[in-house]
């Protein structure tokens, strides 16, 4: 390249990355700004004071811990007896991933460009999944526990609900870096939509599917431990009863909050192996 | 220089590389044979402590290079560049960022994780991709150049480290003939011209007869060559290669054929 040629492109750049600078240092003021701006608003709204309040932050969680150390006696027979609403909690939450994953591969598979049956059709499916999103799931157990009476049926069907547009969402991103290579070789030899999608692509996303499924089911069991406390049943009705103050139920809410810990815990470790399973192949 | 000594990789219960051992002095292009599985790729990534080593010593400059660890291998690896086969370039960065990337061992981590760059850093990234001819590619992204152009932002990264060895492993094995040669030639240049000893892995017999002072074989992790290039006849080249008598290199040579037979042909068939 000429000197003057060069001389062009050395000036182009390093104008380049002044702008770029100069816009990453404005963007950075306009955040500090925004982040102390917004902060001060909602300490201003606050009914008690953020600062005022903020030493009294550890009170519940002390109190709760100093009583549960008091009776750790009791903890193993709560635990025992939080064990069948534990388990309706954990089902609950199962099938509600399990029908919302379903559900949600559907809806990816039609909202990805490239590979959707209906290319039309994408933005349709893309704006069903926002609206499964964005409709709170204690709003849809409400509604549906109005309708249909308390019980884990309304908790499953809300929860799914959420899960179609979540997934639907993140697996459609993993769709979106799929090779689509292998699908080309299948759409080659004559193979239909469903062969190509299950046999070309499923193979690839699989493990990311999964993840994110397993992902979903830990979320998925606090949510329904959540909608206990709404009259869906399981560990969260009994939650809510314990901790509620000044009742001195303190120690059965510890043991509660221990066993959601273990099985939160129990279910990351059993999907990691899973997940390792499914990317390196079994142990041989 | 480099004096490499019964250097060893042993993955689960297989020797990768098997006490190799062979001293360069000077500024050599020195060339890697062997076929796919040979230990060329363990014996290149060991030199640059991308992986450990299992046993051996390679000595440059008084000190084993071997034994370094922390921010005093990090120093030799600033010093001793690798161009790999896959580019191995940050996609969504632009091409002087790429290169530029050639000193972060030398700049403090919060300059360059804010990419503030000095204009001297970046004068001199735009004089290397210059001199590799790719200049006016500058402010792309790396991931829309082609490969050739991709392997030369890669050069260009090794050369801003300005590093007394450069090692490429298999520098053009993902590239068509014509680019290839681009970057063989690139590769040459900068070992004549400034002086930078060159070790490369080649996986055709052509190139390294061409590029190479010196051809080392490598079978099953071991030294089985060790010579000029002159010295690399079919025989010599069946034994790296444990072909038998059927191996033929100009079947997968990727050199455009110098005779004129098949044009020859061609025109007659056009003249009949």
């Amino acid at each position: 390249m000429s000197a003057p040629a060069l001389a062009h492109v050395q000036t182009e750049y390093l104008a380049l990355t002044r702008r770029r600078r100069i816009y990453g240092g404005l963007l950075l003021i306009v955040f500090v700004a925004i982040f102390v701006s917004g902060f001060r608003i909602a300490d201003g709204r606050n009914a008690g004071g953020f600062w005022q309040g903020l030493h009294q932050i550890g009170d519940f969680p002390a109190d709760l811990v100093r009583e549960a150390i008091e009776k750790a006696a009791n903890l193993p027979g709560h635990m025992i007896r939080a064990i069948p609403a534990l388990i309706e909690t954990l089902n609950i939450a199962l099938v509600a991933t399990l029908l919302g994953c379903i559900l949600g591969l559907f809806l990816s598979l039609a909202a990805t460009r490239g590979l959707a049956y209906w290319p039309r059709m994408v933005p349709v499916a893309r704006r069903l999944s926002d609206i499964f999103r964005a409709i709170p799931e204690i709003v849809i157990a409400l509604v549906l526990i109005f309708v249909l009476g308390g019980g884990p049926v309304p908790a499953v069907i809300a929860i799914a609900i959420h899960t179609a547009g979540a997934m639907g969402k993140l697996f459609s991103e993993v769709n979106e870096n799929v090779d689509l290579k292998p699908v080309e070789g299948l759409a080659s030899v004559g193979a239909n939509w469903s062969q190509r999608m299950w046999l070309g692509v499923i193979p690839q996303v699989a493990p990311n599917y999964m993840s994110y499924s397993l992902l979903r089911l830990e979320i998925n069991i606090r949510a329904s431990a959540i909608l206990g406390f709404v009259g869906a049943g399981g560990i969260g009705y009994e939650l809510r009863n314990a901790m509620t103050f000044g009742q001195g139920k303190f120690d059965q809410a510890a043991a509660i909050f221990l066993l959601l810990f273990a099985t939160i815990v129990l279910v990351d470790q059993l999907s990691a192996s899973l997940r390792h399973r499914l990317t390196h192949g079994a142990p041989a | 220089m480099l004096d490499v000594r019964q250097v060893t990789k042993i993955f689960g219960r297989k020797a990768a590389v098997d006490h190799v051992t062979f001293r360069v002095d000077g500024p050599a292009f020195v060339g890697i044979i062997g076929r796919s599985g040979a230990g060329k790729s363990t014996l290149l990534r060991m030199m640059n402590g991308l992986t450990p080593a299992t046993g051996g010593e390679i000595i440059v400059e008084g000190r084993d290079i071997l034994a370094l660890r922390g921010s005093e291998a990090r120093a030799w690896q600033s010093d001793c560049a690798m161009i790999f086969q896959q580019f191995n370039l940050v996609p969504r960065m632009d091409v002087v960022s790429n290169v530029l990337h050639g000193i972060l061992n030398r700049r403090s981590t919060i300059q360059t994780v804010f990419n503030l760059w000095s204009r001297a850093d970046i004068v001199q990234a735009l004089a290397i991709l210059d001199r590799l001819g790719i200049a006016e590619q500058a402010p792309k992204r790396a991931e829309a150049l082609s490969g050739g152009q991709q392997q030369r932002v890669a050069i260009a990264r090794a050369l801003m480290q300005d590093p007394r060895i450069i090692l490429a492993d298999e520098p053009i094995a993902s590239l068509d003939p014509m680019n290839a040669q681009i970057v063989m030639d690139t590769l040459k240049r900068i070992n004549v011209e400034d002086g930078r000893m060159v070790i490369a892995n080649l996986h055709t017999l052509d190139t390294a007869r061409r590029y190479c002072d010196r051809v080392i074989g490598m079978r099953d992790g071991r030294v089985v060559f060790d010579g000029l290039p002159s010295q690399l006849t079919t025989g010599v080249a069946r034994d790296i290669y444990g072909a038998d008598a059927g191996f033929n290199e100009a079947a997968t040579s990727t050199a455009i054929p110098t005779d004129h037979e098949a044009d020859d042909q061609y025109a007659a068939t056009m003249l009949a």
